[in-house]
């Protein structure tokens, strides 16, 4: 997967459970989880979301990866397939 | 039983709810409704909230129009051939602070005030008083609130029984500042006092502020002059000002969160007990079980701390309940209230029913529900009644520890700060180890210091034994 795919699939996934936020303000290496005020369950929805989109499973150990969108999107590209 | 319709009243949904309006009728004249039916939706200054019917029976008629704001006990529909509830659905706890009428139970045993056709007519600035059964109160109390020209159905009584005493009166004269001439007048002219403007000093009611409140009272909705409500007052300016904006709400949410606080730190003498406790076995067995299943079954740590602060709550029910009347009242089940903040700002605490008997999978959707339509503003009115013990659970956003404030009438509300990693001795050698600082903050009146470490000690070791959750 292209880093510029698993990008387009955080921020989808972003736009889910945060849909009142402008995502395009967000900056890529800033921590998603304060910005979009995301607690436990948000970021819990937001990772299935990515999940079934990816067709990776991610685990609860992959969530230190998944704090900003630039570094989800390098993580994600590396460990899913091609999509 | 048949005969007498039943009303169906605005119900109190929350300590803090003095007032609310039909959003959305969901049955007519005719329909047939069963006791839990969904009935109406009602706007409460938070959220909307779908309240069920406490009786069986056909509905006669409908008394309140749709967005007309009335105060909590007015009279909203009439329902024929209703059987009497076989208990209070809602209970007496959730009688609001400064309640009109004595609470639900009590009211049981006296007579109904006949029903009214029209009870919500009245004018704005004027808002409907549902004629509610008067308090009991001794002859020297009515002398001193007549003289003060206060209307005594109006008073919160905190005596036995809802008994009005004389420093209620005392208390709900100075509620809002009017000369005494005012107050009579405006007892005359049958005036809410907390919906007039005051002129005088400091914003003082003067006896010309209620003539001019009654004039307009007889003029069209429009024509209400905005006034300042007194916080215990039910907020008539609200009914006026048409269509609830945005800002609107979350003014009336900010107002109404500071009654019940305000209320809270008046009238409960809290005390606070914490505990630091090691979640490494909370967290790995959480982990294993998470590692076996799909994404969307998993648990979060928030639904093992909830779980054992129900199951705690059970084992200690002292802490479990209302402070009523000057007596404890333990609730049924453990219905935990769970504070939840809105996506820009605001904070709303439904209940999750019967937690410490539902198994965590059960209790993480229901979780996820509740959470959902908090947010959505679409709760139910026993969710929003129902709550035994409140927890907030804080550390969501990073804070180590939480000293929070009671929600009254409960006796208890326990905090949860971030599951974060520090030094921890056990068995002599100096570890690494998540560990959660658990809060409790109790009513003094309801239980000692001693129950409450009770309360903490069981936390921690059902969390140190999370299989068993």
């Amino acid at each position: 997967m292209t880093p510029q795919r698993a990008r387009e699939l955080i921020e989808r996934a972003l736009a889910q459970v945060a849909p009142e936020a402008d995502l395009t303000a967000l900056p890529p290496d800033a921590d998603f989880r304060d910005l979009l005020e995301l607690d436990s369950l948000d970021f819990l929805s937001f990772v299935e979301t990515l999940s079934d989109a990816s067709d990776y499973r991610i685990e609860e150990d992959d969530y230190p990866a998944l704090t900003t969108v630039a570094g989800g999107a390098d993580f994600l590209a590396a460990r899913a397939g091609p999509g | 039983m048949t005969g007498e319709p039943a009303q169906f009243r605005m119900p109190s949904l929350g300590a803090d709810m003095e007032s609310g309006s039909v959003a959305e009728w969901l049955v007519h004249p005719g329909d047939q409704v069963r006791r839990g039916d969904v009935i109406a939706v009602i706007d409460t200054d938070k959220a909307l909230i779908e309240v069920e019917s406490f009786h069986t029976g056909v509905v006669d008629s409908l008394l309140v129009d749709a967005g007309e704001r009335v105060p909590v006990g007015t009279p909203l529909a009439l329902i024929a051939g209703a059987a009497p509830p076989s208990e209070p659905r809602v209970p007496t706890p959730t009688a609001p602070p400064a309640r009109k009428r004595p609470p639900a139970r009590a009211g049981k045993k006296r007579p109904q005030p006949e029903p009214q056709p029209e009870p919500v007519a009245g004018p704005p600035g004027h808002p409907p008083q549902p004629t509610p059964p008067p308090p009991i109160t001794s002859p020297i109390v009515r002398h001193l609130a007549e003289q003060r020209g206060l209307d005594l159905a109006t008073v919160h009584g905190t005596g036995p029984g809802g008994q009005v005493t004389r420093a209620d009166v005392e208390r709900a004269e100075s509620r809002v500042k009017a000369s005494p001439l005012a107050r009579r007048i405006a007892l005359d002219l049958d005036v809410d006092l907390a919906a007039v403007q005051g002129t005088g000093r400091a914003g003082a009611i003067r006896a010309d502020d209620v003539r001019k409140a009654a004039a307009r009272a007889g003029e069209p909705r429009e024509a209400a002059a905005p006034a300042e409500a007194a916080p215990a007052a039910p907020t008539v300016q609200e009914a006026a000002a048409g269509e609830p904006r945005l800002e609107g709400r979350r003014d009336a949410m900010r107002q109404a969160i500071a009654r019940a606080m305000a209320r809270s730190k008046r009238e409960i003498p809290h005390y606070y007990l914490s505990s630091t406790v090691d979640m490494s076995a909370a967290l790995g067995w959480l982990r294993e079980r998470n590692r076996d299943l799909p994404v969307s079954q998993r648990l979060l740590p928030a639904v093992l701390l909830l779980k054992a602060a129900a199951r705690a709550a059970k084992e200690v029910p002292q802490l479990n309940g209302f402070w009523i009347d000057d007596a404890f009242v333990s609730g049924n089940a453990v219905n935990l209230g769970v504070a939840i903040s809105l996506k820009g700002g605001g904070l709303i605490a439904p209940a999750l029913l019967d937690v410490a008997d539902r198994d965590l999978d059960d209790l993480m959707a229901a979780l996820r529900d509740l959470v959902a339509r908090s947010r959505a503003g679409r709760m139910r009115s026993s969710e929003m009644t129902e709550a035994t013990i409140t927890v907030t659970n804080l550390g969501e956003q990073g804070v180590e520890a939480v000293h929070g404030v009671i929600y009254p009438p409960q006796v208890a509300l326990v905090g949860f700060g971030k599951i974060l990693d520090r030094p921890w001795a056990v068995d002599g050698l100096l570890g690494v180890r998540p560990v959660v600082t658990v809060t409790l903050a109790a009513d003094h009146r309801a239980t000692d210091g001693f129950t409450g470490g009770r309360f903490l000690t069981t936390v921690d070791r059902l969390l140190n034994h999370p299989e068993g959750l």
